[in-house]
């Protein structure tokens, strides 16, 4: 794990490097370095994920062991996505987080290849399940489709506002009211 | 919304919109790029979707395989999994930590201590408890006999997708020894919530260590005749040998990991290169593979066997004494004995069954290395007693990307192989 100080040099790195891309709001890649636990995060903007990936890419963190989503509900924005880089060399990790607004999840998706640089493909199944839990969309993800749940699911149930044990269940005495369906 | 609301009439057969995307997958424009595609009158250039599963006992669970074959040449392979889907990681917030573990176990229902010790290692990250050293020997003991374990059920029913029947037989044998000896130290054969934070529910029985060690002499030699079996077996060489090999690199930027990626060369195990639960205390190899073909994949995980054993003989010889669970009460039940004499210890009793513990606020990712890949826990805390997100990095849901490329171009009986030598646990892919 870097310490504190190496992932501040980290951030610093992407920084310098990452100022020429669409600068958005705040312009610089990194909002924030995280140390908790010996762990490191870096919270990006979300525009950056492709630029910020390649770049740790290049300096060693060649291993995407995860792709996840987590919901931060009620605050905004709320929707998160993680991924978990790993250096197997240096046996060295690094956490690099992303916040979108619920208004509009959007975010381009690592998984195939673009003008910048190679893709990560074992983000295939992960940005699938991300959308299908959380209602993320990764721009330019050729198949978001949803992946554990049914095609026909209404709703992102890993949400932090979706009821727990809300869906009615149905049985054939109940076929009609618990599908909604006018008499 | 559709007019035959009446629904006595035949209605009209629109397709649903699932049905269309379904359609929409048999990868039709693959047909132009194949050699000698010209010839569109000959049957062998015909493409075939077949739905292989979701009820296939070769498919390990309710894997269905969308899969484009070409005569008997597999072309495309689309995995399209979440029958099983239970919602764990949605239960799991509801419940207060403790609670969780139950149902964390039940996601990949062949590794359920890794389970655990992943969600265990999380919560004890966020809330520094230390695991007395006695605990973590306890755990590695139960996590390679549970590998030892899992590795059995793959290797018998990989076996038997081969064609070789008998071999089953002695892995369940064998892993019967195995689920006894879970029986005595914590009461339950399988999913047996032993793991807690902080350490493990209780020490282990009398007589545990005489019955493991008499399992520790007959588990090298039984897996000797199970190498014995398979590697004199004609068929089971042949179809092994040689067949859908990918390479490292290839493996590594579709985030497989463990056993797959070792058969390919690449030595990365968690547990020597960053050592959790004391496992820097034991003397023992990382076996690896050469070209990653099937027969490499099989060579690792029966290789493995014996390391396994190896560490739980050398855990069992330096088992250190003291506690076997953290003593901080904030965190782990009082002794029995002391309810009876202490107001204080009936108060953390209380606390811990009613409410549970609080963790402080934070998120922590945290691997473990299951007998199939990286298990990693990621444990969101919002400061109270039920944790606000649990997920599970499941290594066989990551590894199932791999099939289509490793099968893409080579034999339906490969594929049936593959799918053996990829042991995914659909519990976990789904959870």
């Amino acid at each position: 794990m870097p310490d504190a100080t190496g992932l501040e040099l980290i951030a610093q790195e992407l920084r310098a490097a990452q100022g020429a891309p669409p600068r958005t709001a705040s312009g610089s890649p990194v909002i924030e370095t995280i140390f908790f636990r010996g762990r490191g995060t870096l919270l990006i903007e979300p525009a950056h994920i492709r630029g910020v990936l390649a770049q740790l890419r290049a300096s060693g963190y060649g291993f995407l062991a995860s792709v996840h989503g987590v919901d931060h509900y009620p605050a905004e924005p709320r929707l998160g996505v993680i991924y978990e880089l790993l250096d197997m060399s240096r046996v060295d990790r690094i956490t690099v987080k992303l916040l979108l607004h619920s208004e509009r999840p959007e975010v381009d998706s690592v998984y195939a290849d673009g003008e910048d640089g190679p893709g990560w493909p074992t983000a295939n199944h992960q940005e699938r399940e991300v959308y299908d839990m959380f209602g993320v969309i990764f721009r330019g993800h050729p198949d978001l489709r949803r992946i554990l749940m049914p095609e026909d699911y209404e709703g992102h149930p890993q949400r932090r506002d979706f009821p727990v044990g809300g869906e009615p269940v149905v049985f054939t005495h109940n076929e009609r009211t618990a599908l909604g369906t006018p008499k | 919304m559709s007019t035959g609301e009446e629904g006595g009439g035949p209605s009209t057969p629109t397709l649903s919109e699932y049905r269309r995307r379904e359609q929409s997958i048999t990868l039709a424009p693959l047909q132009e790029q194949l050699p000698g595609a010209a010839r569109k009158d000959d049957s062998r250039e015909e493409l075939l979707t077949l739905n292989f599963g979701p009820h296939h006992p070769a498919t390990h669970g309710v894997l269905r395989l969308l899969v484009t074959l070409q005569g008997e040449v597999v072309r495309d392979i689309k995995p399209i999994i979440g029958y099983v889907h239970t919602g764990i990681e949605k239960t799991a917030e509801d419940k207060s930590y403790w609670k969780v573990i139950p149902v964390i176990e039940r996601m990949d229902y062949l590794s359920y201590y890794f389970n655990a010790m992943a969600f265990c290692s999380a919560v004890e990250a966020l809330t520094e408890v230390e695991v007395p050293k006695r605990g973590q020997y306890l755990r590695v003991i139960h996590l390679e006999l549970n590998r030892i374990a899992s590795h059995l059920i793959w290797l018998g029913t990989s076996a038997l997708d081969l064609g070789a029947v008998s071999i089953f037989l002695y892995c369940l044998r064998e892993r019967e020894l195995i689920l006894d000896l879970f029986e005595m130290s914590s009461g339950q054969r399988m999913h047996t919530r032993y793991f807690q934070v902080g350490g493990v529910i209780e020490d282990i029985p009398r007589g545990f260590e005489a019955r493991l060690r008499k399992f520790l002499e007959v588990m090298p030699e039984r897996a000797d005749q199970y190498g014995a079996i398979l590697n004199s077996n004609e068929i089971v060489l042949q179809r092994l040998r040689g067949t859908c090999p990918l390479d490292a690199e290839t493996l590594l930027s579709l985030g497989v990991s463990g056993p797959l990626l070792r058969a390919a060369g690449n030595p990365w195990d968690l547990r020597k290169a960053d050592p959790y639960s004391s496992y820097e205390d034991f003397d023992f190899k990382i076996p690896v593979g050469t070209v990653g073909d099937n027969y490499d994949r099989f060579a690792v995980r029966l290789a493995e066997i014996y390391e396994s054993v190896k560490i739980i003989g050398q855990a069992l010889d330096g088992l250190p004494e003291g506690p076997h669970i953290t003593e901080d009460r904030k965190f782990a039940l009082p002794p029995r004995h002391e309810l009876a004499t202490s107001m204080e210890a009936l108060i953390h009793h209380f606390k811990l069954v009613t409410e549970g513990f609080r963790v402080p606020a934070g998120e922590i990712y945290l691997p473990i290395e299951s007998p199939r890949g990286e298990l990693g826990c990621y444990v969101r805390s919002d400061g109270s007693s039920k944790p606000a997100r649990v997920h599970m990095r499941d290594p066989s849901f990551v590894n199932l990307q791999a099939v289509s490329h490793m099968v893409k171009g080579s034999y339906i009986a490969d594929m049936i192989a593959t799918v053996a030598m990829l042991d995914p646990i659909l519990g976990g892919i789904d959870r």
